[in-house]
């Protein structure tokens, strides 16, 4: 399943509607890089509230994603882990360090112009 | 419910398959929601393996009765390369391939009972339970 990507205002928002295959997660990035690029978005926030799951390999590409992302200049917010989501990630071991989280879409773009007003050139690289 | 469910794994979108039928029998037995997501996560960890190492095999999940006690059954299956030396495999952080090496360790921490056999050449078998609280 194919995750929309809408731009709103300078940032990009990646709303996931389902369950995802890892080649849809490897898709969602190489969209996301072409569309910074092309928008010359200064930010990103990609939703997961509707994931039941997140794998190592989910974790894994979300961090490379918001890595990627900085080095083209756009920050990244992770936004809406389910609580028992992020309970099982830690069981499994997984960090999501290196990339921002917040708890939804509006706290999300609310931290990214945050960082915006502050001119800052550098995103935050962790929140924890 | 059906007594027994077998998918067949070859692809990343039969880890999805995978996970989401092992998401329904876990509803179905009346697991907590953060059991739900962690029996989940577990089965992906090692329908991934499959598909990673060993190309195809399957999993096979069905209910578990222990006395008054129901949880779920998960055996992964395949005739893939095997693995060595599976104590080195089960600690975190070990890998051959390009992951974190935590998939065989976390599942093992999200499920209750944990077993995995395996011979180089023959393949790999794991199987996990999980017991409803
Ligand atoms: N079904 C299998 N067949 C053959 N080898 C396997 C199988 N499952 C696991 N292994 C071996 O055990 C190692 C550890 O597996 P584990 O799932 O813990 O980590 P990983 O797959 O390397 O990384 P991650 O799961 O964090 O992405 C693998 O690197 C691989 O060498
Ligand atoms: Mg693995």
């Amino acid at each position: 399943m194919q995750v929309p990507i809408l731009k709103q205002r300078h940032y990009l928002i990646a709303s996931i509607q389902g369950a995802l295959t890892d080649a849809d997660l490897l898709r969602l990035c190489d969209d996301l890089l072409e569309q910074v690029g092309k928008f010359r978005s200064q930010g990103v926030v990609i939703d997961v509230t509707v994931l039941d799951v997140m794998d190592s390999f989910a974790t894994r590409t979300l961090r490379s994603i918001s890595q990627m992302l900085k080095l083209r200049g756009a920050g990244t917010v992770i936004v809406g882990i389910q609580p028992d989501v992020a309970f099982a990630m830690i069981q499994l071991g997984l960090r999501l360090e290196g990339a921002v989280t917040a708890l939804d879409l509006e706290e999300g773009i609310a931290f990214l112009d945050k960082g915006k007003k502050e001119g800052q050139r550098t995103w935050p690289v962790s929140s924890t | 419910m059906a007594s027994e469910q077998h998918i067949a794994i070859a692809s990343d979108a039969d880890i999805v398959v995978a996970r989401q039928a092992t998401r329904a029998l876990t509803v179905e037995l009346g697991f907590s929601s953060s059991d739900q997501a962690g029996v989940a996560t577990a089965v992906s960890e090692i329908a991934r393996n499959i598909v990673e190492y060993a190309q195809s095999g399957e999993i096979v999940i069905r209910v578990a009765l222990n006395g008054g006690h129901r949880g779920i059954v998960v055996v992964a299956r395949d005739t893939g390369p095997g693995i060595d030396d599976v104590e080195i495999a089960m600690g975190d952080g070990y890998t051959t391939g390009r992951g974190l090496g935590l998939g065989l360790p976390g599942a093992r921490r999200l499920m209750d009972e944990f077993d995995i056999v395996s011979k180089v050449g023959k393949g790999t078998t794991v199987t996990m339970k999980k017991w409803v609280r």
